[in-house]
């Protein structure tokens, strides 16, 4: 059953093909059901491969499938492969199975667009590359998916290409992403060099048989976690993901939470022998990942942007997730990844809903009371904040716990009350969200009130899907002090995350770092109530108080005015200076020296032609004249 | 018998005449009409050396020559034709078009 897996991504690719050949000649009605379809067999597919995969059990070795020899040089050669394990398993479940209630939410969503094939186009030839990234057995394949997402994520950034800012955006999320893929290649060729071959196995066997210099995995280590941090927009390449919010809600939900930006956690799981190896590396990730996870907690405080402050909170989610990966709870860190998937990729639908509904309107500060206007809306969004919140029994509770209590038994105390604070931010800024959005009076015309309509079914149905999964994903990663049936997310994983120091907090321990969550989570919830609901003037009092901390915040602590200065001016006046002295003076000075030069032996040569025929036959006679004299001669 | 030279101080004289005439007149017409004394005088210059080397050689290209210039005369008299029509004149002076 599990040999099948490797056809899931072909279908949305093919779908993907025909619609971009064929897409203008489809009514719209065929164009929806041809993307969700295609993306609902991969998921059958997907499905079907990962019951086969539980049926093995255990010790069952991942399901390899080649395709073509793609690569061939002498002794290397890159295959075309796919390989299916628990890892990918979950990753291509996730990916095929939220891809297609997105896909469904889009119908809806995107209903009045002009350019529907275009869109479903992208969204399936993302989900192709997605899969390939998800499904590719070496670093080389892994690529090329990485940087068809890339791709794709630019393509559907910058959907609406009419408008200049998403135009810019998509231009800024490239670009962003162009350091971090020069720094994963070096990584790839790192290891090319090294092991010989980009098959994921043999670096394992090469990493555990010490055929890895040290100092060598460390590089190569950062170099890969350099591409991470641009794909998952961690600090320092944080700043492209906000702006990724010009393109349309589903994007935003599908892309920009829910797969491609948490591809940089699955590349570090896939690649965790060699992050176990080097401990540094691994440290760097952790910090990253604590630094990353509080910095953009803050920045979600004060936006005004519903979709921003979301985008914020996914960048502090993967922080989470990296911080996981980094104290080496690779399992923790997926576990937040497939939570995450469900709950974040649910806000994202469900203020999708109330931009619908509001024709378009993203600025919180003009909602307000409109739980009474969307109520099929509001329940959902409510469940995704408390998972994202972390409250108890939701699944953003287990998952972040299960992290957080990993970072303390891993000693780093400095991460582990990093995460603690990020908890406290991260209730306050989503229930802030959901006290504006949904809470107080309408803060704009009541004319405008009236013509607020609830989404259709085929948007909200998925909204109540995915309020299921992101209650429900929580309880198959349950913590070891939760009764035996505890962890079934982490056994199933164990397979592929053999090497790595499995330290468990104590239950006493456990149990005291869960109720310091639980208390982190209703201090932020309490905090954001008291400042939204009870006393709507207390936040403008706080700004008054304290401008300069609020306009650093609401600044994103000038890091965007920072790389303005230092990178883009900097190259900008370099191009400028290149331009006026080598392009215009010497390349078109040797170019316009080159024809004024034709130009004036032209003129003097073309003195010659007078046009009159006595001329030229003297100047034959002449001619003859003289090679007959040199002939007797 | 005439000696062959004679022939070829003729031929030599003929097209000595026709390249003056062609130098020293203007009108199209006669430099046309020098131009088929040139061609004759060659012709006559083949003749004769075809005669004196007892080859065929000369006398086929005799042949080819008197094709060339009935060739040449039809097309040249119709361009001569087009162009009196156009300016109204035959002088060669006057035709300077493709002055660079």
């Amino acid at each position: 059953m599990t040999e099948v897996f490797w056809v899931a991504p072909f279908i949305p690719g093919l779908s993907a093909l025909v619609l971009f050949l064929f897409g203008r000649l489809f009514s719209r009605k065929w164009i929806a059901a041809q993307a969700c379809l295609s993306v609902l067999a991969s998921f059958s597919i997907s499905l079907l491969a990962f019951l086969g995969l539980l049926a093995a059990g255990k010790g069952a070795a991942p399901v390899v499938r080649g395709l073509f020899s793609w690569i061939v040089s002498g002794s290397f050669e890159a295959r075309a492969a796919f390989s299916f394990d628990p890892l990918a398993a979950i990753m291509s479940l996730v990916v095929t199975g939220v891809g297609f209630l997105i896909h469904l939410y889009s119908v809806g969503y995107m209903s009045e667009d002009r350019s529907l094939a275009r869109f479903f186009g992208f969204l399936n030839l993302f989900t192709f590359f997605m899969l390939v990234l998800v499904l590719a057995s070496n670093v080389i394949l892994m690529f090329v998916g990485w940087e068809g997402v890339g791709l794709c994520s630019y393509l559907l950034i910058g959907f609406w290409f009419e408008k200049p800012s998403a135009a810019a955006a998509s231009k800024k999320a490239f670009l962003v992403n162009r350091i971090g893929d020069a720094a994963f290649l070096f990584g790839t060729f790192l290891v090319l060099a090294t092991v010989g071959s980009g098959e994921f196995r043999e670096l394992a066997a090469s990493v555990t048989g010490g055929g890895f210099p040290a100092g060598i995995a460390t590089l190569a280590a950062v170099l890969f976690f350099i591409g991470a941090t641009a794909k998952s927009a961690q600090v320092p390449l944080h700043v492209w993901l906000p702006d990724a919010m010009e393109g349309p809600t589903p994007v935003s939900a599908l892309i920009h939470a829910a797969t491609m930006v948490t591809a940089g956690v699955y590349m570090i799981c896939r690649m965790s022998p060699l992050f176990a190896f080097s401990e540094t590396a691994s440290l760097v990730v952790a910090l990253t990942g604590a630094v990353t996870a509080v910095f953009a907690a803050t920045m979600a405080l004060t936006e005004n942007d519903i979709k921003r402050v979301l985008a914020y909170s996914t960048i502090s989610q993967i922080g989470y997730m990296f911080i996981g990966c980094g104290v080496g709870a690779y399992s923790a860190g997926m576990f937040h990844l497939f939570a995450h998937a469900f709950f974040k990729s649910l806000l994202f639908l469900a203020a999708g809903s109330v931009i619908h509904a509001l024709a378009g309107e993203q600025d919180l500060r003009k909602m307000g009371g409109l739980r009474r206007r969307l109520p099929r809306t509001f329940p959902p969004f409510l469940v995704g904040a408390a998972a994202i919140a972390g409250l108890p029994f939701f699944s953003g509770f287990f998952s972040k716990d299960a992290i957080l209590s990993q970072a303390f038994a891993q000693h780093l105390y400095i991460v582990w009350i990093i995460g603690l604070a990020t908890a406290v931010l991260t209730a306050f800024y989503v229930f802030r969200l959901v006290f504006l959005v949904f809470y107080g009076r309408y803060r704009m015309h009541l004319e405008t009130w009236s013509r607020i309509r609830e989404s259709p079914l085929i948007m909200t149905v998925p909204l109540a899907v995915l309020a299921f999964f992101a209650v429900a994903a929580g309880y198959i990663g349950l913590p070891a002090v939760l009764g035996a049936k505890a962890n079934l997310f982490g056994r199933f994983l164990s397979p592929v995350f053999t090497n790595v120091p499995g330290s468990v907090p104590g239950p006493g321990t456990e149990w005291i770092l869960m109720l310091l969550s639980v208390g982190a989570a209703f201090m932020g919830v309490a905090a954001a109530y008291i400042l939204y609901v009870k006393n709507p003037l207390a936040p403008l009092v706080l700004i008054s108080k304290l401008p300069v901390l609020y306009s650093v915040v609401n600044r994103k602590y000038y890091v965007d005015e920072a790389y303005e200065a230092v990178f883009v001016r900097p190259l900008v006046r370099g191009g400028e200076i290149i331009l006026e002295h080598f392009d215009r003076r010497i390349l078109d000075g040797v170019l316009n020296g080159a024809t004024a030069a034709t130009g004036v032996t032209g003129n003097r040569v073309g003195l010659l032609q007078t046009g009159l025929i006595k001329e030229y036959a003297l100047a034959f006679l002449i001619g003859a004249v003289l090679f007959i004299g040199f002939l007797l001669i | 018998m005439i000696p062959g030279s004679y022939f070829l101080v003729l031929s030599f004289v003929l097209f000595a005449l026709g390249v003056a005439a062609f130098f020293i007149k203007r009108d199209l017409i006669t430099m046309f009409m020098a131009v088929e004394v040139m061609l004759n005088s060659a012709n006559l210059a083949f003749l004769t050396f075809a005669k004196s080397s007892s080859a065929l050689d000369g006398q086929v290209i005799v042949f080819f020559v008197i094709t060339v210039a009935a060739a040449e005369a039809a097309v040249g008299l119709a361009i001569v034709l087009v162009v009196f029509r156009q300016k109204k004149s035959i002088r060669c002076d006057d035709l300077d078009l493709m002055k660079g």
